[in-house]
């Protein structure tokens, strides 16, 4: 199929605080995707990076900088910032070059040292911003939205604040087994019951933190990999990076309000959903296709949102399927084996590349405790602020 | 703060969003510059008030200090405000807004009707940011 790119290497360096700065880690993850893919950095014809807006200059800091950092040898260069779809924009970017022969392979490089506590807009007066506006209006952080939607669930679909404990129950025991991860402790329903209201119902630990940390990958078109000894490589088969169809009618990150829906009837599907459709559409496949998945668990009630928005269930049910251990390992789609943002922490411009590195040792077979049985297709499913979807599917 | 997303007082007290002369597509906040509705070509873009009730979407509360710019005194102790997710049955639309003081994620529930009412963001010794507060209508007030 000409529409698919080898996933030659992955690589991450372990997510934390680790006070240090995110060219460092980008650089260890790059080195680490380049040894996995055994492809030397000056046999990479181009270099993408996801951009940090916080360890330098919002834009133009990220793939110039790691570029520097493994040593100029003059591959083409970029740089994209989707907030956190940056990770998957800079694997699309990646594809579309390889696709159209403009470079045979490529190194998409995600990293950042993320701030202490709630993430916040720039400094300085910025009421044409409304990132700014929010903050400024509302004090409504992103745990506050991530509340709403919670209270939504619970009042429309039943669902239960044991519910949600049992998603941090499930992500964390993943990441215990991951050595990449953060947070590597299993946690119990009542630890979750037990920790501190953020934003009433979600608690410390149903929402994720911020981290420091890392992922790469060394792209390369199929030709490339078959002459490189890498005859069944996984591959990236879709990538979705769309943008929200008017009008939204779900309050998102960062608005005030949605549109309103008073003259313009809705598409069929949320924002989020069709993101995972658009996927679904470009690989030919569809979500009783899928062996596993990694979404954007920014809080435990939103990974079970995702499960309704990739169609793994009907609307309404994500906490049956839950309950069912459908998603846990073993289950039918198992989601977020790597731990999740639960387990890891957002480092923002990496996430979503992050998401990809733990499809492919899946796909591969090489994710050692963490592994689940068989898995052929892998979905990942983010959302960038500001309306950028993103979701990759990748197969074997 | 921000200009013109409100006005009246008591009763009359209404936000104000945009209505484009074109398509009729309603803007909060307030869209000046363009429409967004994107079968429009664009057309004028007027000031209207919106609906003075709605019914809560969803609501939470914020246990912790949020970071800058929003304004709270670090040097008292934080309380927690609510905010409700309202949404308007004319616009078809949900607004964010904080609740009045005193109302307590405890005393709300999904679907319940609230009203529009001015209120006080913050004061500080030279100024006063007023804003819009929603607050539960009483049952048979
Ligand atoms: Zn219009």
């Amino acid at each position: 199929m000409t529409t698919e790119v080898a996933v030659l290497g992955a690589g991450m360096h372990p997510w934390g605080k680790w006070g240090r700065g995110f060219v460092e880690y980008g650089v260890a993850a790059a080195r680490a995707a380049l040894a996995d893919a055994g492809v030397a950095w000056r046999d990479v014809g181009s270099i993408v990076g996801a951009d940090t807006v916080r360890g330098g200059y919002p834009g133009y800091v990220a793939g110039a900088t790691f570029a520097r950092a493994l040593g100029w040898q003059g591959a083409r260069v970029a740089s994209v910032y989707a907030a956190c779809a940056s990770g998957a924009q800079a694997i699309g970017a990646a594809r579309t070059q390889i696709l159209a022969g403009m470079a045979d392979v490529v190194l998409v490089v995600g990293a950042d040292a993320a701030p202490k506590g709630f993430f916040r807009p720039a400094g300085g007066d910025r009421p044409d911003d409304p990132d700014w506006l929010r903050f400024r209006v509302l004090g409504a952080t992103n745990p506050a939205y991530f509340g709403l939607y919670a209270r939504r669930r619970m009042a429309v679909h039943g669902d239960t604040l044991e519910d949600f404990a049992q998603v941090k129950v499930k992500n964390a025991a993943a990441g215990a087994l991951n050595a990449n991860a953060r947070y590597r402790k299993a946690v119990t329903a009542e630890e979750v019951a037990a920790s501190a209201v953020v934003a009433d119902p979600l608690r410390l630990l149903d929402i994720c933190a911020t981290s420091d940390g890392a992922a790469a990958l060394v792209l390369s078109s199929m030709e490339f990999a078959r002459r490189h000894g890498a005859a069944d490589p996984v591959r990236i088969r879709a990538v979705s990076t769309v943008t929200p169809t008017y009008p939204t009618t779900v309050l998102d990150l960062p608005d005030i309000a949605t549109d309103s829906a008073a003259v313009v009837a809705p598409a069929d599907g949320t924002f989020r959903s069709s993101i995972a459709r658009a996927a679904y559409e470009e690989a030919g496949i569809g979500p009783e296709d899928i062996s596993l998945a990694e979404v954007y668990d920014l809080s435990t009630a939103l990974e079970l949102q995702w499960y309704e928005d990739l169609g793994l269930c009907g609307e309404g049910e994500g906490a049956k399927l839950l309950r069912d251990g459908v998603t846990a390992p073993g289950g039918r789609v198992p989601v977020n084996t790597s731990g999740g943002l639960a387990s890891f922490g957002e480092a923002v411009p990496a996430q979503a590349i992050a998401q990809v590195c733990e499809v492919t040792w899946q796909l591969r077979g090489t994710a050692g405790a963490r592994q689940i049985e068989g898995a052929r297709v892998g979905v990942t499913a983010n959302q960038g602020l500001f309306g950028h979807g993103s979701s990759v599917v990748a197969v074997r | 703060m921000v200009a013109n997303w409100f006005a009246g007082e008591g009763d009359d007290f209404r936000l104000l969003g945009t209505r484009c002369t074109a398509c009729a597509c309603v803007f909060f906040p307030r869209e000046d510059g363009f429409c967004r509705n994107p079968g429009c070509a664009g057309g004028e873009l007027a000031e209207v008030p919106l609906s003075r009730r709605g019914r809560v979407w969803s609501y939470t509360d914020g246990r912790y200090r949020p970071p800058a710019p929003y304004v709270s005194d670090p040097e008292l102790p934080w309380e927690p405000y609510t905010l409700i997710a309202v949404e308007l049955e004319a616009e078809r639309m949900v607004v964010l807004g904080q609740s009045v003081p005193g109302v307590s994620v405890a005393d709300l529930e999904v679907g319940m009707e609230v009203e529009v009412v001015p209120g006080v963001l913050d004061e500080d010794s030279g100024t006063t940011w007023t804003t819009w507060h929603w607050r539960p209508v009483e049952v048979g007030a």
